[in-house]
Parts: C-alpha cells; sequence; structure tokens
C-alpha cells in the first residue's frame, strides 16, 4: 500500500432513532463505500458511546486508515471527542472530518424520509471530498496567566471567586457598584431555608 | 461577603467597570475603571462621623428610596469594603465655602475631593461573568396601579419595608398612613410569562418568593389575611412542595386567576381587586390594605457592553448564551470565558450558587495547566506570491499580521499567538497568497465541487460561520423546525473567510443561490471581522450586476445562535428565490463568469 494513498473510514450513526427515524442510514453507508478514497464505511447505533468509539480505533488500526468521516451529530458537539479517539490510536485530530446528518439533516426534514436520505448522503460526499485534503496539523501551546477574573460581586461572583481563591488561584473581583452583594444582599430573608440572606 | 473581603488571594475592586478585554484564553489583558469613590478606602473605618455633618438628602436606592441617605454614604451597612462613598454629583462641593463639612468632620482624613479615577492594568487566564440581572420595573402594567397608588408595591419594597434594616426598622407597615394592616395581595407574574408587555419566560423566583413572604407574614403578624393571586405555582425545587403546603396549612389563601383590574378607594386607600377566579369560575371584587407585585427578573441592560467586550452571544431573552444547554451549561462560545447566575437566566441563590461553583471548577481546567494548546487554524503565507501590498495585516481584527511594507517590499509575518483564526486575511488578499490551516482553498473548493457535481440546481450553498450561523442551524435542528431540504452547509471559523473566489466558484458550478452568513455585528466572535464580510459582499453584488447577472442571487444573514426560527425561515425563503432562477440564468452566469475568473 503506497504511503500517500489515501484510506478513508466512513461511520454512520443511526444515533438510535435520532437519525435512523428520517434517514436510511444503510443506503447512507452503502453509498459512502463507494466514494473515491473511502476504504471503509461502517453503521453504528451509537458511534460517541465508548463502543462506537473502539469501533473506530480498531478499523483504523486493521484497516490502515488515515482519514475518518463521522457522519452524525454536529461538529459542535462531539468533534473534540471524535478528535480525542482517533489520536488515542495516533492519527494526528486534525484527520477528521464530520457530516452534521441529525442538526441539520434527520431533525429538520422528520417527515421525508427519501429527501432526507438523498441530502444526508450529499452531506457525506462532501466531507469525504474535504477529508481526502485534510492534512495533520501541529497545534501551538501558550502558557497560562495564573490568574483570574469574576465580574460581577453578587451571590455568583462572591462563590466563584471564593471557591477559585480557595483553590490557591490570585483573583481579581471587578464590582460595578460601591459594594459586593448584589441583589441578594437587599433580600431580608430567603427561600427555602428561611434565614437572613447576609 | 466578608470573606471576600478578607481573602489574601482575592483583590476587590470596587466600583469599578471593565473598561478593554484583549488577548485569548489563557492570556487576557484587561483594562479596568476604578471610580474615584472621594473617601480612601483603606482608611475608612466606617465610624459615619461624616454623615452627620452632610446637608444633602436623596432617595436610598438599597432601600428602594423608601427612606434616605446622605451625599456621603455607606450603601449598607454590612457593604463590602467597608467604606463611605460620596456621589459627587450630588455634593455640593469641594471649596470651604460650598460645603466641605464631611472633611472637617473625619479626624482620620479620608476624605479625598481630589480623588481621581484610576486605571488597572490585569492579566488573567481565565473571566467569569457574574454580572447577574435586574428586577422588573412594574411602571408600564398601568392596570396594577403601580404608579398611581401608594399602597401598591413590588416584591423588593416589601423586602426592604418587612427587614428589620429596613427603613421601618422592621415594624411593617403600609406606606399611605404607617398603620398595621389587616388585608394584604400578592399578584404573581408580573413582567413575566406575558406576550404582550414584559417577558415571554418565567423568572424563576418569584412564585417560592412568594410564598415565603407569606410565610414570613404569617410568623410575625398572624392576623393579616393573606391572598395570592396567581397563574400556576411553580414550586419545584427541593424543599418548595414543602414550603407551599405549609403556606396554604397557615392559611394563605390562594386564587387561580390574575387580576384584571385594580382601583384605589380615595377615602380609605384601600385597593379594589377584580379578578376571575378559574378555579371556582367566577368573578371576585377583593378589598385589601396593601398589594404587592411579585415582579420577575431581566437581563441587565448593560449586558452588551460585557458581551461586545468578551464576544458572547445573548439568547432572544437577553440572558448570556450557554455552549450548550445540556452539555456546556456554563462555557461560552469565547475560549475561557464562563457563566455563572442569573446573567445567564432568571435562578434562585441555590442554583446560582451550583453553577458558580461549576465555572470556577471549569475555569479551574484551565487554571491548572501550564500551557494549552491553541487550535491550528492560523494563515500560511505563500512568499512566492504575495506582492506586500499589507491588505491582510490592515483587516485582521488582531493586529496579528506584522511587519509588512508595501514601500520597501517587506513581507508579512503571522503572531501566531495572536491569531485567533478567522480566516478574514485569507479571504481578502488580493494575490490568494494566504490560506488558512484546516480551512484551506484547495479544501473548500473540493466541498463546493462535490456539493455542486450533481444537480447544482436544486442546492442553495450556505456559508455558515461556526460560532453564530451554523449553530443557529444547529438550533433550528434541536427545535425540530422542519425547512426544504436544498440547503448544502459549509463551515467556517467566521464569516470572514468567505473569499469572492469561493462565492465565484459556487456560481460557476451551477449553483442558482449563495447565502453568506454570519454574526450579528455585536457578536462577531473576531472583534469586526464580519464587516470585512459586508464589504466583500456588497463589492461582488456590484459586480454581478455589472456583469448583468442579478445579485439577489447572493444572499446576506446575519444569523445568530440562538436564531434557528431565522435559520429556518431563512432557508424557507431562499428555497422560494431558488426556484425562480432559470436553468438560461445559470447557464449565462457560468459562461460570463469562466470568462472572468
Ligand atoms: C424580590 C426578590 C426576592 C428573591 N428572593 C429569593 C429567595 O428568597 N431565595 C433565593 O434563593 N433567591 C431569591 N431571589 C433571587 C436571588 O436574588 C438571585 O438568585 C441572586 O441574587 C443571583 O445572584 P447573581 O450574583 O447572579 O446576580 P446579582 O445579585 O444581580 O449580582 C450581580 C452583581 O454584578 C454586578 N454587576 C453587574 N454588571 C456589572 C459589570 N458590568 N461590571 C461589574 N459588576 C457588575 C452588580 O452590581 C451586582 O452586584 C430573589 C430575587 C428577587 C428579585
Ligand atoms: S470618612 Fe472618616 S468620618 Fe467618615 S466614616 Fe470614614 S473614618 Fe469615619
Ligand atoms: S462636601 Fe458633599 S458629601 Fe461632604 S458634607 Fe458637603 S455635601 Fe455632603
Ligand atoms: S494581502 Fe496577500 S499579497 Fe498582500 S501582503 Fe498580505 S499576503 Fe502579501
Ligand atoms: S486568521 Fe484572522 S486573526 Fe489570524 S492573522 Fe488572519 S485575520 Fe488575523
Amino acid at each position: 500500500m503506497p504511503e500517500d494513498e489515501v484510506r478513508i473510514g466512513v461511520f454512520v450513526c443511526e444515533c438510535g432513532l435520532n437519525i435512523a427515524g428520517s434517514v436510511d442510514c444503510e443506503a447512507v453507508r452503502d453509498y459512502a463505500e463507494r466514494l473515491p478514497g473511502v476504504a471503509l464505511a461502517v453503521r453504528n447505533r451509537y458511534t460517541c458511546s465508548d463502543p462506537g468509539q473502539e469501533e473506530i480505533k480498531k478499523a483504523i488500526v486493521e484497516h490502515h486508515l488515515n482519514r475518518v468521516v463521522v457522519a452524525s451529530c454536529t461538529p459542535r458537539l462531539h468533534e473534540p471527542t471524535f478528535r480525542k479517539c482517533i489520536s488515542d490510536v495516533g492519527l494526528n485530530p486534525y484527520l477528521l472530518e464530520m457530516a452534521n446528518i441529525r442538526e441539520q439533516c434527520s431533525w429538520v426534514h422528520l417527515h421525508d424520509r427519501e429527501a432526507a436520505t438523498a441530502k444526508a448522503k450529499d452531506i457525506v460526499k462532501i466531507a469525504v471530498a474535504r477529508a481526502r485534503l485534510l492534512e495533520p496539523q501541529v497545534e501551538m501551546e501558550v502558557p497560562v496567566t495564573k490568574a483570574a477574573l469574576v465580574i460581577g460581586g453578587g451571590v455568583a461572583g462572591i462563590q466563584a471567586a471564593l471557591d477559585l481563591a480557595d483553590a490557591g488561584h490570585q483573583v481579581y473581583l471587578v464590582e460595578k457598584e460601591p459594594s459586593i452583594g448584589g441583589k441578594m444582599a437587599q433580600l431580608n430573608k430567603t427561600f427555602p431555608t428561611m434565614d437572613c440572606s447576609i | 461577603m466578608m470573606d471576600v473581603g478578607r481573602h489574601p488571594r482575592i483583590k476587590l475592586l470596587a466600583y469599578s467597570e471593565v473598561e478593554e478585554v484583549s488577548g485569548y484564553v489563557g492570556n487576557f489583558k484587561v483594562k479596568v475603571r476604578k471610580k474615584a469613590r472621594y473617601v480612601d478606602e483603606e482608611e475608612c473605618t466606617a465610624c459615619g462621623d461624616c454623615v452627620e455633618v452632610c446637608p444633602v438628602i436623596r432617595p436610598d436606592e438599597y432601600q428602594m428610596g423608601l427612606s434616605s441617605r446622605r451625599a456621603i454614604y455607606i450603601p449598607f451597612p454590612q457593604g463590602v469594603p467597608s467604606s463611605y462613598i460620596i456621589n459627587i454629583e450630588e455634593c455640593l462641593g469641594v471649596q470651604p465655602i460650598a460645603c466641605g463639612k464631611c472633611a472637617e468632620k473625619c479626624d482620620k482624613g479620608c476624605i479625598d475631593f481630589d480623588m481621581k479615577d484610576q486605571i488597572v492594568e490585569l492579566e488573567v487566564g481565565t473571566i467569569i461573568v457574574a454580572v447577574g440581572m435586574e428586577v422588573y420595573d412594574p411602571t408600564p402594567l398601568d392596570e396594577y396601579g403601580y404608579t398611581r397608588f401608594e399602597n401598591v408595591i413590588t416584591t423588593l419594597e416589601f423586602e426592604r419595608l418587612i427587614d428589620s434594616g429596613g427603613p421601618l426598622e422592621g415594624h411593617f407597615a403600609r406606606p399611605t398612613d404607617g398603620k398595621m394592616l389587616k388585608r394584604i395581595g400578592f399578584i404573581q407574574c408580573v413582567g413575566s410569562r406575558a406576550e404582550r408587555r414584559g417577558n415571554p419566560y418565567c423568572s424563576n423566583i418569584c412564585c417560592m418568593n412568594t410564598v415565603k413572604d407569606s410565610l414570613l407574614l404569617r410568623d410575625h403578624y398572624p392576623e393579616i389575611d393573606i391572598t395570592v393571586f396567581y397563574l400556576d405555582m411553580r414550586a419545584f425545587g427541593k424543599g418548595f412542595e414543602d414550603l407551599y403546603k405549609r403556606s396554604k396549612d397557615a392559611g394563605v389563601r390562594y386564587v387561580r386567576g390574575l387580576p384584571g383590574e385594580v382601583k384605589e378607594d380615595p377615602q380609605t386607600r384601600n385597593l379594589l381587586v377584580t379578578v376571575e377566579n378559574t378555579t371556582a369560575c367566577r368573578l371576585e371584587e377583593h378589598e385589601l390594605d396593601m398589594l404587592v407585585l411579585s415582579v420577575g427578573l431581566e437581563p441587565r441592560e448593560d449586558s452588551k457592553t460585557i458581551q461586545q467586550l468578551l464576544s458572547l452571544s445573548r439568547t432572544t431573552d437577553g440572558f448570556f448564551l450557554e455552549s450548550h444547554p445540556k452539555l456546556k451549561p456554563v462555557d461560552t462560545s469565547t475560549r475561557g470565558v464562563f457563566l455563572a447566575g442569573c446573567a445567564e437566566g432568571p435562578k434562585d441563590i441555590k442554583e446560582s450558587v451550583t453553577q458558580a461553583s461549576a465555572a470556577a471548577a471549569r475555569a479551574q481546567i484551565i487554571l491548572n495547566q501550564d500551557k494549552i494548546p491553541i487550535e491550528a487554524i492560523t494563515p500560511i503565507i505563500d512568499y512566492d506570491l504575495c506582492n506586500f501590498c499589507g491588505r491582510c495585516a490592515r483587516v485582521c481584527p488582531y493586529g496579528a499580521i506584522v511587519d509588512v511594507d508595501p514601500k520597501r517590499k517587506v513581507p508579512p509575518r503571522v503572531i501566531e499567538a495572536a491569531c485567533a483564526g478567522c480566516g478574514t486575511c485569507s479571504a481578502e488578499c488580493p494575490v490568494g497568497a494566504i490560506t488558512q490551516r484546516h480551512f484551506g482553498d484547495e479544501q473548500i473548493f473540493a466541498q463546493l465541487e462535490a456539493m455542486l457535481g450533481e444537480r447544482p440546481e436544486e442546492k442553495i450553498v450556505v456559508f455558515a460561520c461556526h460560532w453564530c450561523s451554523y449553530a443557529g442551524g444547529d438550533m433550528a435542528g434541536v427545535s425540530r423546525l422542519q425547512y426544504p431540504p436544498s440547503a448544502r452547509v459549509i463551515r467556517t471559523m467566521c464569516s470572514g473567510r468567505t473569499g469572492e473566489r469561493f462565492i465565484l466558484r459556487a456560481f460557476t458550478l451551477g449553483a442558482p443561490i449563495v447565502l453568506v452568513s454570519g454574526c450579528h455585528f455585536a457578536d462577531c466572535h473576531y472583534i469586526n471581522a464580519n464587516r470585512w464580510t459586508q464589504r466583500r459582499v456588497e463589492r461582488l453584488w456590484d459586480r454581478l450586476e455589472r456583469a448583468s447577472i442579478r445579485p439577489e442571487r447572493l444572499q446576506l444573514e446575519w444569523i445568530s445562535a440562538a436564531e434557528g426560527q431565522k435559520f429556518a425561515r431563512t432557508m424557507r425563503e431562499l428555497e422560494e428565490m431558488r426556484k425562480k432562477v432559470t436553468p438560461e440564468e445559470i447557464e449565462y452566469t457560468k459562461q460570463v463568469l469562466a470568462e472572468k475568473v
């Protein structure tokens, strides 16, 4: 197998019935399998679950995958999950692409299975096209200033500041008014304990 | 509160406001204006000698204006920092002829009329936003007579009246005659759960607050008759149902139905409340000595300032938006910034405290690391193509591109740590010399080609930014809003990344409609990168028009992360537009652009 051959694994998630309810996931998997660059296409019940992630890891190793496409929910939810999953077996995390067939497909076309399935295929095709050109990236690291700013000195700000300070961090608490306390300072007794507020 | 004042690792900056924030997670630089108090905070012992001599009398805000204070005052006795302050706008004046009495009286010499605002510069790794809320002002609800009848008060005023530290020193009485009362009523949901005036949401705390008030009254004044007018009583928290039951068992009358009108008997100053009791199905009239409006909570009016300083988003209600309603309830869209308390939505003290501890724990994940990784989405410059024009440096919202000089032909250099990865520089480079890592030109072209390879005329190309419009698309899904299946979305971090090249390529490949979408101006996660998006789209509209291509086929829409409705509506509208684009038009566009591009 040549070094630079693209070998993409596509993992189509049913998300229980969240996706499978309005998208024919087997049809999507079958379609994905025949896209250029795809070495393997698998259907899972819950790809983000531990068994689902294990399956991805195993497939990367067994099928020498060098790109992964997960067709499931929005990358805003599980991109970090799957990036970590693939890097656990040595694949650069930037070699992952997600195809959002839940929030932007199955959930918004609940009553047209045919159209939803066709769209899901298209979304996967677009993701695979992008995945073919993904490149490994090296992340830069930046130092962390060991101090926190809390804006607002009501009961929430006070608690956050105390927790952070008790844990050993320097805290700056900025309060707009001449005194901290917020609304709670104006209360006489408070529910549910019926005790005094300050 | 006292603990904060005493803690060796907490520096309290009271009477202060954040004015500027720059930097990024782990490395924020913050400028705070510490306003002049005119009393030395460290030296003042809060003896109060100064107050006695001050001739200026003003309503006391802490007591909701129910009693008065002087121009030099302490907000409330337990205030932290424990120091007096002069309201300089109310103060008669510095000069001894004008006044200056307090300064004369203060033996310690803490009063300094020349004190100036200070700018304090801080460096921090994380930020917690806990700016809280405001209490609804019932003035617009005229039918309850809040502004017309003195014996109609709000629950916050009630708190002050019944408090032993309040204006009546705990001797509860009604405002008009200072007499003990026999009958009191509470109206629930004032300013909340209303479609027309006030806010549509439930304010969360007002039911239990009234239950609490009813029990306090019962304990201290068992002879008072208490009636509560409500829509639903929401006693959902731990121990809440028990309190509600205690209140009912103690004889508090709960009447289901909100009064339509409140009148005052001008002689007795008693209040006449008409209400449709929906449980008993009858119209009732209640005569009361005092009426308390159970007001709800609102986002602070000045939320916008903090929102802009930290590039946050807000929900349509106006409260700050969390990263994810279930899984990331205290994170925000800006990495390293967290939410706590009512800033995020109406809640009680326990929930505020719980959320604050959660935010502190999340913040510590960052603070406990020596280094944190930054996403590899910075620009790469091809120095063979670059002509040193300097446009990239000009458009970068973060000043992350430096050195470039067209006259002396010095090439640009990227400061990676300062770059936030918006991709605007790549989109604006006139010669295509910059591309963004992980969102490369070739990758986006490949997406367009895959998308428009078959039946392009059926598809709508949507460029959406990660933080707002793509998230708005997700929100439409979470809310199960249905829209036509024609849209295909390309996600970039910022709409600023959507270069002319991408849009023109989409049209060349036969796209009937292209949408560029991003955050509303104030919400842009890259300061103002979307201003460049707008200029670019406007430029393209001109260009399309000149080429006799209908500019309406390129749409620009600002959709926030909370606007699932707007996303779905936009998709429906675009679908209507798409149907009107003729095959001839598409063919013509392809030809014209193929010649030009
Ligand atoms: C009438 C009434 C009765 C209530 N009774 C109860 C009760 O019995 N039990 C209960 O659990 N809850 C009760 N609550 C709710 C309780 O008040 C809130 O849960 C609590 O105050 C929320 O705390 P917070 O810190 O989030 O906000 P806040 O108390 O509003 O504090 C926010 C703080 O931030 C400051 N701030 C705002 N903007 C800025 C800025 N830009 N820069 C710096 N500082 C800023 C403000 O000055 C304020 O000090 C009641 C509320 C009301 C209105
Ligand atoms: S300013 Fe002086 S007199 Fe006034 S409270 Fe402070 S110490 Fe007392
Ligand atoms: S100088 Fe101002 S604050 Fe001081 S006593 Fe006179 S009016 Fe009051
Ligand atoms: S915009 Fe492009 S050509 Fe101009 S200086 Fe920057 S990289 Fe070079
Ligand atoms: S990607 Fe955005 S932040 Fe980074 S250098 Fe380019 S314009 Fe500046």
